[in-house]
């Protein structure tokens, strides 16, 4: 292999230290062959811990009823909302390199998409306890799936609540089964690593009998192509139709039509924030730099400085159309979160998502590895704060004789770290066991990987 | 399954580039061998062509039942809305189209990318959990970097000696016989 050109197609190097297929093979794969190191272990058992916290809360919840949140009329929906669409939005960022920036044949894309991928799926676990708690009645849950029942009732298909239950229902099983195609020939190369029996016969089932042959990457790729095509309006949809729990009710600063475009910006803009903190750790944990390059880093800030700008831009359309509405109300609803009792998470907020990504536009910022931790830890303290200033500003609806102060509970607090200690356990396991790149992808886009430049070069 | 019983031979040479297996693809094709099949650690562009192999009916697939996903989820907001469960929501009419736009989307994209995967699959005549290449030790090395030809003795134009001399001349080494036990 080392006589081959190693030269890269417009001098565009998306992977560093000469590569070949097999060196792809080995970085990726020794991660999920040797045991874990003290620092897999040092995360894993807090994130277990609050990931069980968070389950005997949920048991403590269906026991005592939804009185131990800070839920009150008229903010019923209180921090599992807000929670709802924070974990929502995260998804988002995996289908985008997934799916989005697959069609636009992106290629760099390669390096990042599998645990993107990953991140969407168990975002999208995290995201879903929270509304199916929020109901309540749990044992009722049921009654949003069109079945027949002795009642002879049937869901009400105009409620955007049953949109949502449709739309993100369907996000996970599709993502679900994106992620999994994308990782047969994956797991066929675990397969043919392994060199005990239990993993030879677990990954041999994994994967399928994946052979590689062209009669199969033919559909194999065809379906990849299809799933990237239907996955790609899908994620535009789902945070629109969650945007459309709100904009459909007649509340001030909900009922607007700019939500559905400012929700999915903002769901990308989250979600690129939580891919790179965790691709930061991911490469810095088990040495991937030469695959995770600051080229893929640099690419992210940047789609994160240009989201980030159409959230800032969404947030100051509405604050115009407040004004040239010439609806009272819907300008009381702006200046009290701008400046009523929640302006702390406002201004947290418009900090967070605003400026923080602006410090972007300068390369040393973008490329400086520590900055773009903190400054994706910050953007996504403000896309929480976002939807928590959305939510909770109801405080002050129509009738000031309604108006009060809502106030999250311990439990709703602990319910929200545990749902972080539930993502991250479901995270760890996922890069212990699982490989965290796409080596076949990887190895497609190598110079290598061209027929041509080598067929010339062979002969 | 029944294709698999008829295989009972497997000629399997290994490549040592890309460009040797697309060369050698090009070659079988115009020696009108059908049953035979180039792996790879992953999907090399333009094999498809080198092996004479025609698109994948897939898409047409999938869009059939896509479009079938679409009506039958219309349908039944019709029929609950309409006649089994009829409710006056905020004034609407009870066939109220457009509020049913996004389960219909919902529906309809998971109908397709359901097919997709499954059809895929089936089409691949997968999962087959053994196979008589994962015999040879080499093949291994097909899912880290290495490149094989297989041609199974179905194929009319299979014969032992020649099928192993034209894999021989294109470049083909570590040549074996798998046979299915």
């Amino acid at each position: 292999m080392s006589n081959q050109s190693n030269q890269w197609p417009h001098g565009d190097v998306l992977i560093t230290g000469n590569q070949t297929f097999e060196t792809v093979t080995t970085s990726v794969s020794r991660v999920v062959e040797q045991k874990p190191g003290k620092g897999w272990w040092m995360l894993f058992l807090p994130s277990l811990a609050l990931a069980l916290m968070s389950f005997s809360l949920v048991g403590q919840l269906f026991y005592e009823g939804l009185g131990l949140w800070g839920i009150m009329v008229p903010v019923v929906w209180g921090l599992a909302i807000v929670n709802f669409v924070f974990w929502v939005g995260i998804g988002h960022a995996g289908t985008l390199i997934s799916a989005i920036l697959f069609l636009l044949r992106q290629r760099w894309r390669t390096s990042i998409n599998r645990f993107a991928e990953a991140m969407t799926i168990f975002a999208v676990i995290c995201a879903l306890m929270f509304p199916t708690i929020h109901v309540g009645r749990v044992w009722a849950l049921y009654w949003t799936m069109p079945i027949p029942n002795q009642m002879n009732m049937w869901p009400n298909f105009r409620s955007p609540l049953m949109w949502d239950f449709f739309a993100v229902g369907t996000y996970f099983t599709v993502s679900l089964m994106f992620w999994y195609v994308g990782l047969i020939p994956d797991l066929a190369t675990l397969r043919d690593r392994a060199k005990d029996k239990v993993r030879k016969i677990i990954f041999g089932i994994l994967s399928m009998g994946w052979r590689g042959g062209n009669k199969q990457w033919k559909h194999y790729e065809l379906a990849y192509l299809i799933l990237a095509a239907v996955s790609t309006p899908l994620v535009l949809s789902v945070h629109s139709i969650v945007s459309t729990d709100f904009a459909t009710s007649l509340i001030p600063g909900w009922h607007t039509t700019i939500f559905p475009p400012y929700f999915v910006a903002g769901a990308i803009f989250s979600g690129f924030a939580m891919v790179m903190t965790l691709s930061l750790i991911a490469r810095k944990v088990w040495h991937l730099e030469d695959i995770i390059t600051m080229r893929h880093l640099e690419r992210m800030n940047i789609i994160m400085l240009v989201t980030g700008m159409m959230v800032g831009y969404a947030y100051s359309t509405e604050f115009f159309i407040a004004w040239y509405s010439g609806n009272e109300y819907e300008r009381f609803a702006f200046i009290n979160r701008a400046f009523g009792q929640y302006a702390w998470a406002y201004w947290i907020m418009v900090s967070c998502n605003v400026l923080v990504p602006q410090t972007f536009w300068f390369k040393k910022m973008r490329t400086s590895l520590v900055w773009m931790f903190i400054a994706s830890i910050l953007i996504n303290v403000g896309m929480w704060f976002e939807r928590f200033v959305i939510v909770i500003t109801l405080a002050s609806d129509f009738l000031p004789s309604s108006w009060g102060y809502y106030s999250a509970t311990w439990h709703d607090w602990a319910l929200l770290i545990g749902s972080f200690g539930l993502f991250f356990t479901l995270f760890l396991l996922f890069l212990r066991f699982l490989p965290m790149i796409a080596m076949s992808e990887v190895k497609a886009i190598l110079p290598q990987a061209d027929p041509h430049a080598h067929h010339e070069g062979g002969h | 399954m029944s294709k698999f019983r008829e295989v009972t031979q497997i000629m399997m040479a290994e490549y040592a580039s890309t460009g040797a297996l697309m060369h050698a693809a090009e070659a079988l094709r115009d020696a009108g061998y059908k049953d035979y099949d180039c792996h790879s650690p992953f999907p090399i562009h333009g094999m498809d062509q080198a092996m004479g192999l025609k698109r994948s009916p897939l898409g047409y697939i999938v869009f059939t039942v896509a479009v079938c996903g679409l009506i039958g989820i219309m349908t039944l907001m019709w029929w609950t809305s309409t006649t089994a469960y009829p409710l006056v929501i905020s004034g609407k009419p009870y066939f109220s189209f457009q509020a049913f736009v996004p389960p219909a989307f919902a529906i309809t994209i998971l109908s397709a990318a359901l097919t997709a995967v499954i059809g895929m699959l089936i089409l691949n005549r997968l999962p087959q959990l053994f196979h008589p290449l994962f015999y040879s030790e080499r093949f291994s090395r097909v899912t880290d970097g290495g490149f094989y030809v297989s041609v199974e003795s179905t194929d009319p134009k299979f014969d032992a000696a020649r099928t192993r001399q034209l894999l021989e001349s294109l470049g083909g080494s570590h040549i074996e016989i798998l046979k299915d036990a």
